[in-house]
């Protein structure tokens, strides 16, 4: 393994220890790897819903087996490994203490965890799923996974244990949360019997509401921890180092992450509005949905008026204009969530395409440009470079992506609301005025929209790949001919 | 521990002393709007309690002064759709079929109500207006299978097709390749012959051959020009219009393991108003005789 010192801490003579950066960039190069797997696969099943004839006609091609292909590669692949390198990096750096556990600890988890993304994505399309959305993965790939994350949980705390810095980084905060939540929802989620040992079916403990219950209170929280609490983590460490900034508000971050940790859990049952599911309990789950509002926009203003004194710095730095445009999305989307939670709201958007491009902007916009921020800066960083090898491509990446983002997100608003007042709609005399298929075809357009928002972005994330691949090399920086050209 | 609270520059205000990796802190307080609005919501919440069913005891939960519950209301909003539609579904009811079609006012109730049914419950397979497809008949032409007066088609509608109910249309046509009654040329002879009623057989000399086979196996459901029999859902063979297809290969899987299609019985899955509706609907598509 190279073992350089990295840590930049030009004040103080403390001598930064040797950190494990081998294991980082195995994940960086991951990410990107299942960033384009996830984008492609969910371009291919985005057209498949406007030309159907697109499934080939083969079971391993149906949107029913893709779509979990789709919905896994981005969060836990692409999502996942971008969490898991970047925690690394991150509590390595503002602990001033080298991974604990070892290193073939750290391999264990980078290569247990890619292990666990092909067993559970060879079971979608070999039709092996216990048909919970986003859990798809049945037991035995469920068991493989709760090892692994364990191992990773032990790495991240030895690490905090052991730590030279008197406090624990904010980043570390929400990284814990991230960790430990995931493992108790994985883990609550997928209580199941086995049908046999050596079988792949299972049966899950819970049924009924019951079931779609828990189900949910996973399901939201994976949103509210995965895509949430890990990336705000990353949040809070990416952005005052590439804006060279102090956080904004330290008080701010504590307020709001205890808020948001306290409120997030509660928030599940609005994905079951108008269900069997008690009306206490959809009161509930929509008014901490409301509450949350704010404690979500607390990372926004964190993150945001960070750049406060270094705006300047969108201009010539793609990755923290990739990082700030996700904090963008994810006031908008922390928004547009409570809003939709609200019944009455609900009542239209619930099932319709509305919900897809809400999940979009929050996955696209402050998701995977998080993490491209990051990246932008961590590939560089870790490879021992002045910078990527064009920033100028890394411009494109980002005006290419920011275009697919709002052609997406703009035709499922129009194509959701559409759906559901059609849905709704009487005529005069008390008949429903449409069927279920005729608001199908009416989809027809957007849905090629959508598909057409969806190339954009796997095409600009083809460009950041190339970028990544020519930095890696080590030619020379294309920054000089960059920083000629007159402002772009 | 703070160990060297700054003064940043750009905002005039301290750090919290704190530095990991060269990222230090600012010590800003809470934005004041931002938690007056946490507080807001947070009070709004409370007051949803107030009204709303929420908290949970160990066997009940705190209902809400409004007394609201999603199933009082869906069963209201279904009970106001009941009454808004009443005074023509009671007329429909008691009206008959031709009286329902001769009355501007009913007719227009029922084509809309029947649409509607028709979207849901017939369009899957029919298509949208009834248009049909392999296997499933065009409801919008006047080649019917089983009679196109409203009669027919409301029986139709009711009791299914090789259906479950006792009263159901049925009609099995041999399998006459499978069953062995007829040898593979015979049965190509047969379908030459069966072309040759709608004057699209190639064949001349087959089909003369088959004459005594058709007269025999087929005449007596088919009849003797091959016109059919809507008594006994005998489709017409001479008017090009094919349930199944009229090239040669899709007659002879015909007539060698039939095909017998089924439709299932409506009288248990809709109330006798909304398949009166269906019935004029469906009469008016075209083909109602």
């Amino acid at each position: 393994m190279t073992a350089l010192d990295t840590a930049a801490t030009p004040v103080e003579a403390r001598r930064a220890p040797v950190y494990a950066d081998d294991v980082i960039r195995a994940f960086m190069i991951a990410t990107v790897f299942w960033g384009i797997v996830a984008f492609a696969a969910g371009v291919y099943i985005a057209l498949q819903l406007a030309f159907p004839a697109l499934n080939l006609g083969l079971e391993w091609t149906t949107f029913g087996r893709l779509r979990p292909v789709h919905t896994s590669a981005a969060i836990f692949a692409f999502g996942g490994n971008a969490l898991l390198g970047t925690s690394f990096h991150v509590v390595q750096r503002t602990c001033r203490a080298r991974l604990w556990g070892g290193d073939a600890f750290a391999w264990f988890v980078f290569w247990g965890y890619q292990a666990f993304i092909v067993l559970a994505a060879s079971g979608y399309v070999l039709g092996i799923t216990q048909s919970k959305e986003y859990a798809e993965p049945e037991w035995y790939v469920d068991l493989w996974l709760t090892i692994v994350w364990v191992a990773y949980l032990a790495i991240f705390l030895g690490t905090l244990l052991k730590r030279e810095e008197p406090h624990i980084y904010v980043a570390n905060w929400f990284y814990l949360a991230f960790i430990l939540t995931i493992a108790v929802l994985h883990i609550g989620n997928n209580i199941a019997v086995p049908v046999s040992w050596f079988g792949t079916k299972s049966y899950g403990a819970a049924s009924g509401v019951q079931d779609a219950m828990i189900q949910w209170w996973y399901g939201h929280n994976a949103v509210g921890f995965f895509l949430t609490a890990g990336f705000l983590g990353m949040m809070y460490y990416f952005i005052p180092k590439a804006a060279e900034r102090p956080v904004y508000s330290y008080r701010l971050s504590i307020i709001h992450f205890w808020a948001l940790i306290f409120l997030y859990i509660w928030a599940g049952p609005h994905h079951l509005h108008y269900t069997a599911l008690p009306d206490w309990a959809q009161t509930l789950g929509m008014t901490f949905s409301i509450m949350l509002w704010m404690p979500s926009w607390g990372g926004m203003i964190n993150g945001l008026m960070t750049l406060s004194g270094a705006w300047d710095k969108l201009r010539t730095n793609p990755g923290l204009r990739f990082s700030v445009t996700a904090v963008g999305f994810y006031g908008m989307s922390t928004f547009e969530g409570p809003v939709m939670s609200i019944k009455a709201v609900n009542s239209l958007s619930h099932y319709t395409d509305w919900t897809i491009g809400h999940v979009h902007s929050g996955a696209l916009g402050w998701v995977a440009f998080i993490v491209f921020g990051a990246l932008y800066y961590l590939v560089p960083f870790l490879w021992k470079k002045q910078d990527v090898w064009s920033p100028r491509l890394a411009s494109w990446h980002f005006w290419i992506s920011t275009m697919g983002i709002v052609l997406y997100i703009t035709s499922m608003w129009v194509s959701g609301i559409m759906q559901g007042l059609m849905w709704r709609a009487y005529d005069e005399l008390g008949f429903l005025q449409y069927s279920f298929v005729e608001s199908v075809a009416a989809m027809h357009p957007f849905y090629v929209i959508r598909a057409l928002g969806g190339l954009l972005f796997l095409s600009g994330a083809l460009l950041m790949a190339y970028n990544f691949w020519r930095t890696i090399r080590g030619e020379e920086p294309a920054r000089l001919a960059y920083a000629a050209t007159p402002a772009e | 521990m703070p160990t060297k609270i700054e003064k940043d520059a750009i905002t005039g205000k301290q750090t919290t002393g704190h530095d990991w990796d060269g990222v230090k802190e600012l010590d800003t307080p809470l934005p004041k709007w931002w938690l007056y609005v946490f507080y807001a919501t947070i009070i709004w919440s409370i007051g949803y309690y107030v009204f709303y069913p929420s908290w949970p005891s160990l066997s009940s939960h705190v209902p809400g002064v409004l007394g609201y519950s999603a199933r009082t209301d869906i069963v209201r909003d279904l009970r106001e759709q009941a009454e808004q539609r009443a005074p023509y579904v009671t007329r429909i009811r008691a009206a008959s079929l031709e009286q329902i079609r001769s009355d501007p006012q009913l007719l227009g109730f029922a084509i809309a109500g029947g649409r509607s049914a028709f979207a849901d419950n017939c369009a899957a397979c029919h298509g949208s207006g009834g248009a049909g497809t392999k296997g499933f008949p065009s409801l919008a032409d006047d080649d019917w299978l089983w009679g196109g007066d409203l009669e027919a088609i409301h029986a139709t509608i009711r009791t299914g097709i090789r259906s479950a109910h006792p009263d159901s249309r049925l009609s099995l046509m041999p399998r006459f390749g499978l069953d062995g009654m007829l040898a593979a040329a015979q049965i190509s002879d047969v379908a030459e012959y069966v072309l040759s009623l709608s004057a699209t057989g190639t064949d001349k000399a087959a089909a003369s051959r088959a004459a005594p086979l058709y007269a025999e196996n087929c005449a007596a459901c088919h009849g003797d020009k091959g016109e059919g029999n809507a008594e006994l859902g005998a489709p017409n063979l001479a008017d090009k219009i094919w349930l199944y297809g009229g090239d040669k290969p899709s007659v002879v899987q015909t007539i060698a393991v039939s095909r017998n299609g089924v439709m299932p019985a409506w009288t248990d899955r809709l109330d006798e108003a909304t398949i009166k509706m269906l019935t004029v609907y469906v009469h008016s598509l075209g083909g109602g005789r």
